[in-house]
C-alpha cells in the first residue's frame, strides 16, 4: 500500500504557491473543501486562478478568499450567491470566465483521463463558441473544448483511507470525482479517515491512484445555502 | 389568463409515463407538484442526482442532499447519486426525455435566452446551455410579456443566446405554442384569453388553424 496520508491541512497544500491554478470541488455550498479554503486563506496565497462550478458566498467558501482578494480569476459556471464576487467583477478587479456546467465537468473529466480536448454541443451559437473550432457530427454542431491545466486539486470527499482511496456522500459527490487526478497535485480532504483496508473495494467512488495527499478535515460546518421544508402532516 | 401554478399544472400534461425530467428554477420546479396520476417519472437534478423526491420534512435536512437550485431534498426509492460529469453525460447523451426550463426570450426558430442581460450582472449560465444543446424536447415556461409590456415571443432573439434551435414548446400565462418549421403555432389558449389578445402580445408571426382550444388545467 502506497500511504497517502498527510498530517495535517498545512502539509496538504504545501507548494501551493501565488498565481497557480487550482480547482475545488463542490457545487454551491456543498461537498466543499472547507478545511483547505479556510487554509488557503491563512496561507495568504494569493493570485489564484479558481476553477469551481461557484465562488461561494460572502462569508463562506470562496468568498472567504474573495474577501482577501487572494483571487485574481475564477472560471465557473454560476455565480450568482456573492455581492463581493459581483462587486470585484464589475470594477474589474476580478477576471471571470463563465462556462457551461457540463463543461465544466467534462474538462475536469478529460485532464483526469488524458483527453487533451473534445467536441460538445454546449453553446454552439452562442458567445461561448467565439473563437472555437466548430465541427460537424451526425448532422449535429458541436464546439471543441480543450481539458483544464491546472497544479492543484482540492477535492472534498466523505469517507478515505490512507491509500487515498474515496467515496461520496449524496450530491455532496458533484465536481469532487472529475476534479480528482485531474490536476498535477490532488489533495483529499475526508470527513472521515480510516486505514486502508477498512473500506470495502466495491464501495469506493475513487480510486486512490487520482489522489496524492490526504487528510481528515478538522471540522465541518456544512453550511445550507437553501434551507427548505415541508410541514409535518 | 394562468398564474404561475396554472403554467406548472399545463406543462404537467406533457409528462409521460417513465420519462426523466430535468426541471429547470422557478416555474419548472413546481411543476413536480402536478405529475398527472397514473404515471411514473424521475426527476434529475444536474448536480448529481436522479430521484428526486419533496422537500424534507422540518429537522431532516441534510446539506449533503441538495438540489440545482441549492435547496435542500429528499430522494425517492430508487434514486442514485453521481457525480457532475456523469450527470451531464446523462444529459448530452439524451438519456434525459425532458428538460423544462424558464426563459427571457423565445423565438420562431426555437432559439433560447435565459442567461444574459448586457449591462446587468450576469450570473452565468450554469447547466442551461448543456441541457438546451441537447435534450430532445424542451419545454419552456415563461411569460408572455414582460414588465414593460413587450412580447418575449420574437421573431429573433435581442438578448445572447442560451442555444439555436432547440425549443420545441411554449407555455405562458396566456398560450400554449409549439415551434414548427414554420415558427410559432398557436395550439391553446389560456381560460378566459382570446386569439387577439395573444396575437396581440406577440412580436413574433403565430400560425393560426382553425378553432382554437381554452386550456384544460385540472
Amino acid at each position: 500500500m502506497i500511504n497517502k496520508r498527510v498530517n495535517n491541512v498545512q502539509d496538504a497544500l504545501q507548494g501551493i504557491e501565488n498565481g497557480m491554478t487550482v480547482m475545488l470541488g463542490g457545487f454551491g455550498l456543498c461537498g466543499i473543501p472547507e478545511n483547505c479554503i479556510a487554509e488557503l486563506v491563512k496561507k495568504e496565497t494569493t493570485d489564484l486562478t479558481c476553477i469551481s462550478n461557484n465562488a461561494g458566498v460572502d462569508d463562506f467558501g470562496l468568498g472567504l478568499l474573495l474577501q482577501k482578494r487572494q483571487i485574481k480569476k475564477m472560471i465557473s459556471s454560476y455565480v450568482g450567491e456573492n455581492a463581493e464576487f459581483e462587486r470585484q467583477m464589475l470594477s474589474g478587479e476580478l477576471e471571470v470566465d463563465l462556462i457551461p456546467q457540463g463543461t465544466l465537468a467534462e474538462r475536469c473529466r478529460a485532464a483526469q483521463a488524458g483527453i487533451p480536448a473534445f467536441f460538445t454541443p454546449a453553446g454552439y451559437g452562442t458567445e461561448v463558441a467565439a473563437g472555437k473550432e466548430v465541427r460537424e457530427f451526425n448532422g449535429k454542431m458541436h464546439i471543441m473544448e480543450h481539458a483544464f491545466n491546472a497544479d492543484f486539486a482540492i477535492v472534498k470527499a466523505w469517507k478515505g483511507d490512507t491509500a487515498g482511496n474515496l467515496i461520496f456522500k449524496g450530491t455532496a459527490r458533484n465536481f469532487n470525482p472529475c476534479m480528482s487526478g485531474a490536476a498535477k497535485i490532488t489533495v483529499a480532504e475526508v470527513e472521515e479517515l480510516v486505514e486502508a483496508g477498512t473500506l470495502d473495494p466495491n464501495q469506493i467512488h475513487i480510486p486512490g491512484i487520482f489522489v496524492q495527499r490526504i487528510f481528515q478535515g478538522e471540522k465541518y460546518e456544512k453550511r445550507i445555502e437553501q434551507r427548505t421544508v415541508r410541514e409535518r402532516k | 389568463m394562468l398564474d404561475k401554478i396554472g403554467i406548472a399544472k399545463r406543462i404537467a400534461q406533457e409528462l409521460k409515463d417513465r420519462y426523466f425530467v430535468n426541471l429547470g428554477i422557478g416555474i419548472p420546479t413546481l411543476v413536480a407538484n402536478y405529475i398527472p396520476q397514473g404515471i411514473d417519472v424521475e426527476f434529475q437534478s444536474e448536480n448529481g442526482v436522479l430521484g428526486m423526491g419533496p422537500f424534507p420534512f422540518e429537522g431532516d435536512e441534510d446539506a449533503d442532499i441538495i438540489n440545482a437550485g441549492k435547496q435542500t431534498i429528499t430522494t425517492l426509492p430508487g434514486a442514485s447519486f453521481f457525480d457532475s460529469a456523469l450527470s451531464f453525460g446523462m444529459i448530452r447523451g439524451q438519456h434525459v426525455d425532458l428538460t423544462i426550463l424558464g426563459a427571457m426570450e423565445v423565438s420562431e426558430n426555437g432559439d433560447i435566452a435565459n442567461w444574459k442581460i448586457p449591462g446587468k450582472m450576469v450570473k452565468g449560465m450554469g447547466g442551461a446551455m448543456d441541457l438546451v444543446a441537447s435534450a430532445e424536447n424542451i419545454i419552456v415556461a415563461m411569460m408572455h410579456v414582460n414588465k414593460a409590456g413587450e412580447s418575449k415571443i420574437l421573431k429573433k432573439c435581442t438578448l445572447p443566446l442560451t442555444g439555436v434551435g432547440c425549443v420545441k414548446k411554449v407555455v405562458t400565462e396566456l398560450a400554449v405554442m409549439e415551434i414548427t418549421s414554420k415558427g410559432f403555432k398557436l395550439l391553446e389558449r389560456a381560460p378566459g384569453v382570446t386569439v387577439e389578445h395573444i396575437i396581440a402580445s406577440t412580436e413574433a408571426n403565430l400560425i393560426i388553424e382553425g378553432e382554437i382550444p381554452e386550456m384544460i388545467i385540472g
